[in-house]
């Protein structure tokens, strides 16, 4: 069975991004990118797959600027067998991405494409879902584990309120949650050879992919500052001031 | 203008994040219908029609629909909303899961998580985990929508009359099936509906150490909350984490206990009334967005808290 991952490069999840002076977005220059972490726990979970012998190749698909290959080598460096990039410099929506998503899978025929379910910088959870809409396929989101039976998939999904199993026909979307896996960390060997092994790069243009979008950012602000309160001195007086000053309890 | 709103239900009881949804309805402006799709779901149509300002309730009950299935229900929202200018869903696990189909379907942009409505075309919503604020402008001919609880203020559930029509549409696609659930059951309210939210870090050292929050929850009628860490860390389950990639809570009170206050963790939280935030590091970032911080040894600050309680 053939596994796809999309990865995104991203700002790292340590960076404490900041608005542009001028609203027009957040300032990247210079800041340390890398590859979201959803995706990577979707990369892990391919590779899973491939030791227990379900999967039988792992390709890595990224959506973004030429730069992106760094994180596309990461997933190769971590044992994904083949990369595709899908060089596009522009910002593109998510209903984009899961359009030159579609065209990706109709050329590999993948019975299995894992995705993050939300990408750190817009926080949309949506490509998965799209994904999963324009192909046809069955979608199992926000997933804390992945089980191939034959022609099925279980997916057990993080919900509010607990967990939900659902049995997916293959070909199938999933989309990861967090506790689906622990990734583990590139070997320097690994690394070397990593750069040995094929990545495509092709473009929008290519899979007849229109980057066009019905929603334009007007703009981007800081959100409003919340300012520290003051230091109580003791369990008696915070339980004062919540009654008394706050009148919260 | 015609706004369709995606009830959020358990096929027995409508619930609470739809009346926030409701009120984003009302902050676009129009005529405001609500899809209640589930199965057996009657008594669900029943209290969406008594929501106020809704003025029709579509109901569309089908065995299909019983485990809110995207493959099978996304078809359905999509068909129904191509008459409508606006379709609207809360930002739950649910709504998130089915909402995007149904915008791929009709070929659309989705706008996720809004905060705010500007206009009928403009809105706010959080990007870099809250970091920053991006107001975004659509010119989708149909707006495809989902809604952050907390940045509406929910409307009256009581004092509607709607008309309740019902759908015949729609079934099973074929392609997936539910298997089972496990729900957490618990006495204590859920956390996005909660007026006080009691959360422990990493600092709470193990999840036994959870046990001591939960005392206190249960003295302040709270939910129990955690952040990343402590999910990470296996302390408790996912379903408690408050975050970026968890949930999103603005109770009257939020209580950080052995929260450091990561960014994370913060885009979570930030929006609550009053926090307090209890940790034996002084410089903790948590400390800079609490109203009233308690520089102390959680495991002494907290049974005493309990007792004064």
């Amino acid at each position: 069975m053939k596994v796809l991952v999309a990865v995104k490069r991203v700002v790292d999840y340590n960076v404490k991004v900041r608005v542009k002076a001028d609203n027009t977005g957040v300032d990247l220059a210079n800041v340390k990118m890398s590859m979201n972490p959803f995706c990577e726990i979707g990369v892990e979970e391919a590779i899973r797959l491939k030791e227990k012998g379900i999967a039988t190749e792992v390709v890595v698909v990224s959506i973004g600027p030429n730069a992106a290959q760094e994180q596309l080598r990461t997933a190769l460096a971590l044992g994904a067998d083949r990369a595709i990039l899908v060089e596009c410099n522009d910002e593109l929506r998510s209903l984009t991405v899961a359009k030159l998503l579609k065209a990706v899978v109709d050329q590999e025929q993948p019975q299995l494409i894992m995705l993050g379910k939300q990408a750190i910088d817009t926080d949309n959870n949506q490509t998965g879902q799209m994904l999963a809409a324009l192909t046809g396929y069955a979608q199992g989101t926000f997933a804390s584990k992945v089980e191939v039976a034959g022609d099925k998939v279980n997916v057990t999904r993080e919900i509010d309120g607990g967990l939900q199993t659902v049995a997916l026909n293959l070909p199938a979307i999933v989309t990861t949650d967090l506790r689906l896996n622990e990734p583990r960390y590139a070997s320097l060997p690994n690394i070397m050879k990593a750069k040995k092994k094929p990545l495509e790069i092709i473009t929008p243009d290519s899979l007849g992919v229109s980057t066009a979008s019905t929603v334009t950012t007007l703009k981007v602000e800081a959100p409003a500052a919340r300012s520290a309160g003051i230091k109580v001195k003791d369990v008696a007086e915070l339980v004062e001031k919540l009654k008394n000053e706050a009148k919260v309890i | 203008m015609a706004i369709l709103v995606i009830a959020e239900h358990t096929n027995v009881a409508l619930g609470a994040a739809t009346l926030n949804t409701v009120a984003a309805a009302k902050a676009i402006g129009g005529d405001i219908h609500v899809l209640v799709a589930g199965a057996e779901c009657a008594a669900v149509a029943e209290a969406a029609a008594k929501i106020d300002g809704v003025s029709k309730v579509l109901s569309a009950d089908n065995a299909a629909f019983a485990h809110q299935l995207p493959e099978n229900i996304a078809p359905l929202i999509a068909e129904v909303g191509k008459n409508y200018t606006h379709i609207l869903a809360s930002a739950t696990s649910n709504g998130k899961n089915i909402l995007p189909r149904v915008a791929a379907l009709l070929d659309v942009d989705q706008i996720s998580e809004i905060i705010a409505v500007e206009s009928a075309d403009t809105f706010k919503r959080p990007i870099y985990a809250g970091n920053a604020i991006a107001t975004v402008q659509s010119n989708a001919a149909i707006k495809v929508i989902t809604v952050r609880g907390t940045g509406f203020d929910a409307v009256a559930a009581e004092g509607g009359s709607a008309s309740i029509e019902a759908l015949t549409v729609g079934g099973d696609a074929g392609i997936s099936a539910f298997v089972g659930e496990e729900l957490a059951k618990s006495d204590r309210p859920e956390l996005t509906a909660a007026k006080i939210v009691v959360s422990g870090g990493r600092g709470m050292q193990n999840g036994d150490n959870f046990e001591m929050l939960n005392r206190v929850a249960d003295k302040l009628g709270a939910a129990v909350g955690a952040s990343r860490a402590a999910v990470d860390a296996g302390f408790v389950p996912n379903d408690m984490q408050v975050g970026q990639t968890g949930k999103i809570v603005a109770p009257d009170l939020y209580i950080a206990v052995g929260i450091s206050g990561a960014i994370q963790h913060l885009a979570g939280m930030k929006d609550s009334k009053v926090i307090v935030a209890i940790n034996k590091d002084e410089d903790a970032p948590i400390f800079q967005v609490a109203d009233y911080g308690l520089v102390a040894d959680l495991f002494e600050a907290i049974p005493e808290l309990e007792k004064a309680l």
